[in-house]
């Protein structure tokens, strides 16, 4: 009874050992782990991780653990991508390929949730919490501790769906584990409740932050910087983030009540006793598709910030892309349902969304033009994130023109959930959101590690990840619309297989393309001196996270920036305003103090998670009163904040000075 | 703004304003509002399932139904007395106006409760069907939600006297009167949704 108590459905069997695959990784895994873990205790580094960064609440570093656990996640989500494409590479005819069944259903819907909830998710809050409050001249965010409480929860759902690997296994069911396959009958296993856990423990975060900013973006802004004059990239935050917190609460819900068919026999998805599955279908996607509207949204931003500086002038339209944003933002809430035309809602309600779908083209397309309004005449640098904004135009218009076409539903009835559904959102995402999170890092980079990426691994980079992208999805596009399927473990006609030996071939491009990230990341950490970036302006940029040392010091700004039009900063280098004085007045900044209580708090939740996965009733309650009893805690501490002292100030900014005048 | 003005205000710049904090707080409860409509849709979607299985009317005693109601109704009235009193800076009372609004929240959730069981023993269980399913996981989040905001409660008793009622003890009464006005919205919907359709 105890044990049943304390381990639930846990045994060893949950550990694969006869999987050679998962213990050939397992062994690898552990053997990297044991290493770090070996090297920050032999360089004594406990104590710097404990006090600098897992307790930091600066947005900035904040930020850099969200990019690192992107980083490492996109790592994890490519490996399943090129399992997928080499198995469909050779499983044709009388071949069955490497990966048997239920393993390839696994790595299909663990590529999906991860690459969505775990790579791109935590990749947008780090360039937010990176960008955001310097650009409207804030200290911080408007709750840092809210803010380390909603990445601490993202790692530990995506620590969650990691650990599906070597205890039980991951869902079988696709990234949106539709029932009645994701009900107990059908998935009996953990592996749907490891899919919903994690999935729900992130989401609680991203939600929170998702409130975050929003305060922040009101509520926080400098004097002077009215809504109309906010730099563009936080309108587009702002829309994201508006986006969350309407939608996150309805991904909540249909977790939930998939849990509570799973845990308490409850019938809201069955197909019998008078559950409705088409229900969980419609709100997972009144979630889901302002879902990829909150990844895209923030790469507009990018994309408009690096065109104006690069093109070195003012963006083309300022009221119109904002304009545009907006629209967006709302058609993006009356456009779910053209994910499951085939439902059978009735050609009026499918000619609605039809319709409401293709109108999205319009402000999209107003944006595009405005980019391209903004680089005619204009002196176009061709840095690296230029590049990947102009990669951008080409696929992203390719990908959008599949969209129209899909929205018109009597097509759509013909390739519904075939690969030509899956090479359009990867043309979107892959070409949209990740193009532009790769220039907006390139971007701000410097201004958050102090020095600039080098440029020729990037371009090297650049090239095989946009070829590779092209060879890997275009084929797609034909085998969709000769008929072939999404999520086939194998195929019996060979005549499809040259395309998938192609695809698979592009995979491997971008396997290079991402190589090459990775040997750029240590070819600028090694030459960081002669890549320092001493003025904290080497793009010559335009808002005001340019106006402040890079890095940017852990204050932001010793004095509250004034605005009186958009693009404030360039403004100011035109008229040669004296930005930097020896002669100011240094007050004490008033800041908040670090605390350890949302790392806490999210390990709490994350044993919660993982008990009610197993039916660990003891753990479990321990995670959840754990949880609440540390945040209750924190409500009882005063002495949560300090003043940094106004020489502190002067001497960092001071030094900033004289770095500037060293490099003249 | 003047340079000036805006170094006087300076090293202010960070406190957020209180105004600040209870925007952000709204904009929670406009995300729980979501989450309840999200309930609510699917209770009315699967509520017409037209199965000839046993329906809540059967079961339903509105009498108790509306003592529980004005309960809670009651409950705000006295949370606001409770506020008035914290103006006024009178512990004693306000912890006292706070303790009679625990007792009336958790007089609603144990007559709650005692209603769930009632069902329960006559048939209506939530593993019977989806509608079913979906009248206990509407109304048992509303009553979630009301537990939350009792313990809230007890920990404002606990911490008025500790935080000497300075502004971060006004800001979270602020909060918790949100919340507390919300629960009852909520519940006005669920009165007229869930019983008093369920009724006719």
């Amino acid at each position: 009874m105890l044990q049943k108590l304390l381990f639930g459905n846990l045994t060893l069997d949950a550990i694969p050992i006869h999987v050679p695959i998962l213990v050939g990784t397992g062994a690898i895994l552990g053997v990297v782990v044991a290493a770090i873990l070996l090297l920050i205790t032999i360089n004594r580094k406990w104590k710097y991780l404990w006090d600098e960064w897992i307790t930091s609440v600066d947005h900035k570093k904040i930020g850099i653990m969200y990019l690192i656990l992107a980083m490492v996640m996109m790592l994890r989500g490519f490996s399943d991508a090129i399992l997928m494409r080499s198995q469909q590479a050779l499983a044709a005819g009388h071949a069955a390929g490497y990966l048997p069944p239920e393993h390839y259903d696994q790595i299909f819907s663990a590529h999906g949730v991860i690459m969505i909830f775990f790579v791109a998710m935590p990749f947008m809050f780090a360039l937010l919490n990176m960008v955001v409050p310097l650009q409207i001249g804030a200290r911080d965010v408007a709750y840092p501790y809210l803010n380390s409480i909603s990445f601490w929860l993202t790692f530990v759902g995506a620590m969650l769906c990691n650990l599906s690997l070597f205890v039980g296994e991951f869902a079988r069911t696709g990234w949106l584990a539709y029932p009645p396959l994701s009900e107990l009958y059908y998935s009996p296993d953990v592996g749907v409740d490891y899919y919903i856990w994690c999935l729900q423990i992130a989401g609680v975060g991203t939600l929170l932050a998702g409130i975050n900013f929003i305060v922040t973006i009101f509520k926080m802004r400098c004097p002077g910087m009215t809504l109309m004059k906010m730099p563009i990239f936080v309108w587009s935050a702002l829309c994201a983030m508006i986006l969350v917190a309407l939608a996150f609460p309805v991904l909540t819900v249909s977790l939930a009540l998939l849990s509570f068919d799973r845990l308490f026999d409850m019938h809201f998805f069955t197909d019998y006793a008078g559950g409705n599955n088409m229900m969980y279908i419609n709100l997972i996607w009144v979630w889901g598709h302002p879902e990829v509207y909150i990844l895209v949204l923030p790469a507009f931003g990018i994309f408009s910030e690096v065109v104006a500086t690069f093109s070195k002038k003012k963006l083309f339209g300022y009221t119109t892309m904002v304009w545009a944003m907006a629209v967006i933002t709302f058609l993006s809430f009356i456009v779910w349902l053209h994910h499951f035309f085939t439902m059978g809602a009735g050609a009026d309600v499918n000619a609605f969304f039809g319709i409401a779908t293709m109108i999205i083209a319009i402000p999209t397309g107003v944006k595009i033009f405005n980019w391209l309004f903004t680089m005619y005449k204009g002196r176009i640098l061709l840095a690296t994130p230029m590049l990947w904004v102009i990669a951008f135009f080409t696929t992203f218009a390719i990908g959008g023109m599949t969209g129209v076409m899909m929205s018109v539903p009597p097509i759509d009835f013909q390739v519904h959930n075939s690969l030509f559904l899956i090479a359009h959102f990867h043309n979107v995402i892959i070409g949209g959101v990740l193009f532009g999170y790769f220039a907006g890092m390139i971007y701000w980079f410097p201004k958050v590690f102090g020095f600039r990426l080098d440029e020729r691994w990037g371009k090297v980079s650049f090239v095989f990840w946009v070829s590779g992208f092209y060879l890997a999805f275009m084929p797609l596009y034909i085998l969709g619309l000769s008929g072939v399927m999404r999520r086939i473990n194998h195929y019996s006609d060979t005549m499809y297989q040259p395309y998938f030996i192609a695809a698979a071939l592009g995979a491997v491009l971008i396997f290079i393309g991402i190589g090459a990230q990775a040997i750029q990341l240590i070819v600028s950490i090694k030459n960081r001196r002669a890549l320092r970036d001493v003025t904290g302006d080497p793009w010559d940029g335009r808002t005001l996270e340019w106006s402040l040392s890079s890095p940017a010091p852990f204050y932001n700004f010793a004095f509250t920036p004034t605005v009186q039009e958009i693009d404030q900063y360039s403004l100011d280098k035109e008229k040669k305003k004296n930005l930097h004085s020896h002669e100011m007045h240094y007050e004490p900044i008033h800041m908040p103090k670090n605390t350890s209580i949302g790392f806490i708090a999210a390990m709490f939740a994350g044993l919660a998670g993982f008990a009610i996965i197993w039916h660990m009733w003891i753990p479990g309650i321990v995670g959840f009163v754990g949880m609440v009893g540390v945040l209750v805690a924190r409500t009882f501490m005063t002495n949560i904040d300090y003043y940094v002292p106004a020489e502190t100030v002067k001497q960092t900014e001071l030094a900033h000075l004289k770095e500037i005048a060293h490099a003249r | 703004m003047h340079a000036e003005a805006a170094m006087a205000n300076e090293h202010h710049h960070h406190v957020n304003t209180d105004a600040t904090d209870v925007f952000g707080f709204w904009l929670y409860i406009m995300t729980d509002c979501i989450l309840f409509a999200c309930l609510f849709a699917t209770f009315i979607v699967l509520n017409t399932t037209g199965m000839g299985a046993p329906t809540l009317k059967g079961h339903l005693n509105l009498h108790d139904i509306l003592i529980e109601s004005l309960f809670l109704l009651a409950s705000n009235f006295t949370f606001c007395l409770a506020v008035l009193n914290l103006n006024k800076k009178n512990l004693l009372r306000l912890q006292g106006w706070l303790f009679v609004s625990f007792l009336l929240g958790a007089s609603f959730v144990y007559m709650e409760v005692t209603e769930f069981f009632h069902l329960a023993k006559e048939g209506f269980r939530w593993d019977l069907n989806g509608q079913v399913s979906s009248f206990f996981t509407l109304v048992g989040t509303h009553g979630f939600h009301v537990s939350i905001g009792l313990l809230w409660i007890l920990l404002m008793i606990v911490q008025m006297p500790i935080l000497k009622m300075n502004d971060v003890a006004k800001r979270r009464m602020t909060y918790l009167g949100l919340f507390w006005n919300f629960l009852d919205i909520v519940w006005i919907f669920v009165f007229t949704i869930v019983y008093l359709t369920g009724a006719i």
